[in-house]
């Protein structure tokens, strides 16, 4: 067997798929990255290496409090959605008794599989002014007049979170039941409280778990714009949001491309951020 | 205090479930308007669904554009891992990176970028483009899950069929692919998932025909109303059935 057309032949398997990511990916990519650097004078466009688009990023004031919604959402979802999720996974884990704990599980990722639009849909018929929640709270005599929940950011956040909740349970989870009970057996042993256990044993081994849970919620609630464009009403804007904004209403596809690329830079910063502890291989 | 666990599971429960016991509950409200009181039960909207032939369209291009782009995404994905699993090949590893780079990227992005090519092309959008940004993102789930499958057991088998004078293209359909079969259908079934449910790349790349995640979205903006229900309801129904079923088969023989 000559290894000279074992390698063409093997080039002829890979290279379909190669051809296509290229052709339909990676072209489409560079063009985007042109584009950012290219400018609309009136209706057409000037292709160049102009920094001006990335220049209105900094100057004008909506694009700069779109990237600090961005930012200030992704973070609060990111930190709620732990909080949350941690301590489900923990009941799964070690008190819903082992028989039980797949049907848990199933019942907890369930509404997953609801349509991604659907599910905004849902949570705006849940919190709208004659909603579930206002009509619950209502009876109960705890407010007098109906709360303003949809269209804010708390809707926002809240819609992301139940989402992400359902993830982060089950990557923690998985986390959870790997660990040997020998490490808190051994902590206890040599004197450790409960709390002292969880806080030096426990959690340190499972932080790679959650840090890669958190960053994978990062990446997908920054890039999202059903959430926020159904849950958060007009009153502020999403980077993906003035993305959407940018095609539709000017057509405006230089700063379209400078804001999505700024969107993968902050991405990227935030995976070098927690590189050291991501365990992407292992999902 | 041996209570709170059952008592944290039980509002966690709440809250997960409280958007969608609400979203089904409402969908058979009888009235124009799916918030409290309700009242009913009818099954007026799930008519009005049924007899929405945009809808009905919008479910099957929907369909459509999920099996075609998976069944590409599929067949790109498993010629790449046999291809970089059977072959010694130079800079494999970059190949690798390529093929799954795309996963790293964002829809939005991803969508992004097909569009600005298209327009410059002048290539109108259409079904066929949302298919085909659709087989972008689920090349590399598809390569990935069937690459990590290829083992060494299949590498043996492959070689006895070699040994015993079958050619590559008869070992990969007769030994290849019948060993491979559960993973690729994992692989298949998964990027269809994904692809049924995906919304703005398909809501960037269509216009006149489009899926259902895109043709829910324009309904959404005539206001709340049980009809939106029903449809949410029934898209939840099938997916439920469809993971259970592929629970039931899928772990119920592997416990056997």
């Amino acid at each position: 067997m000559s290894l000279g057309t074992e390698t063409r032949a093997g080039w002829g398997f890979v290279a379909p798929a190669l051809l296509w990511t290229t052709a339909f990916f990676v072209a489409p990519f560079l063009v985007m990255a042109a584009m950012s650097l290219a400018t609309l004078e009136g209706r057409s466009l000037v292709w160049g290496l102009h920094l001006d688009n990335y220049a209105r990023l900094f100057s004008q004031g909506y694009l700069l409090r779109a990237v600090a919604v961005s930012l200030e959402i992704t973070v609060t979802v990111t930190l709620v959605s732990v909080l949350l999720a941690y301590p489900l996974a923990w009941i799964i884990a070690f008190h819903v008794p082992k028989r039980w704990q797949r049907l848990a599980l199933l019942l907890t990722i369930l509404p997953f599989w609801t349509s991604y639009v659907v599910r905004s849909y849902a949570w705006l018929l849940v919190l709208a002014r004659e909603g579930v929640v206002n009509d619950t709270l209502l009876a109960l005599g705890l407010i007098a007049e109906p709360l303003t929940l949809a269209n804010t950011r708390f809707a926002t956040v809240t819609g992301f979170v139940h989402f992400f909740v359902m993830l982060l349970t089950l990557t923690i989870y998985a986390n959870l039941v790997q660990l040997s009970p020998n490490y808190a057996r051994a902590a206890r042993d040599l004197g450790a409280s409960g709390l002292q256990t969880f806080r030096h044993v426990i959690l340190p081994l499972t932080l790679p778990g959650i840090v890669t849970g958190a960053f994978l919620t990062f990446v997908l609630c920054i890039g999202d714009y059903i959430t926020p464009q159904i849950l958060g009403g007009n009153n502020e804007l999403t980077v993906p949001q003035v993305i959407m904004v940018q095609l539709g209403r000017r057509a405006d596809f230089p700063l379209a491309s400078a804001l999505s690329l700024m969107l993968m830079g902050i991405v990227t910063l935030a995976y070098l951020a927690c590189a050291r502890w991501l365990r992407l291989d292992r999902l | 205090m041996r209570a709170l666990p059952w008592l944290a599971l039980a509002l966690a429960f709440a809250f997960i479930y409280l958007p969608v016991g609400t979203l089904v509950l409402f969908s058979f409200q009888d009235g124009r308007v799916p918030v409290p009181p309700f009242t009913g039960p009818t099954l007026d909207w799930y008519a009005a669904v049924l007899a929405d032939d945009d809808l009905m369209e919008a479910l099957l291009n929907s369909l459509v554009v999920a099996v075609g782009s998976s069944a590409l995404a599929c067949a790109l994905g498993f010629l790449a891992a046999y291809g970089l699993a059977r072959h010694a090949l130079p800079a494999s590893g970059l190949m690798r990176g390529l093929l799954i780079a795309p996963m790293t990227v964002s829809y939005l992005i991803v969508g992004l970028g097909l569009l600005i090519v298209l327009n410059r092309l002048g290539v109108g959008v259409s079904l066929w483009t949302a298919g085909l940004g659709h087989a972008v993102i689920n090349l590399p789930l598809c390569f990935a899950i069937v690459f990590a499958s290829m083992g060494a057991q299949q590498h043996n088998a492959e070689r006895a069929a070699r040994d015993l004078g079958a050619d590559e293209v008869r070992v990969i359909v007769l030994v290849t692919v019948p060993m491979l079969a559960p993973a690729l259908l994992a692989a298949f079934f998964l990027s269809m998932t994904l692809s049924w449910d995906e919304f703005i790349i398909a809501f960037l790349l269509t216009r006149f025909d489009v899926t259902l995640p895109v043709e829910i979205w324009s309904l959404l903006r005539s206001g709340l109303s049980p009809k939106t229900n029903a449809v949410g309801s029934l898209v939840f129904l099938v997916s439920v059935a469809v993971v259970l079923a592929a629970e039931l088969i899928v772990f119920g023989r592997r416990r056997r």
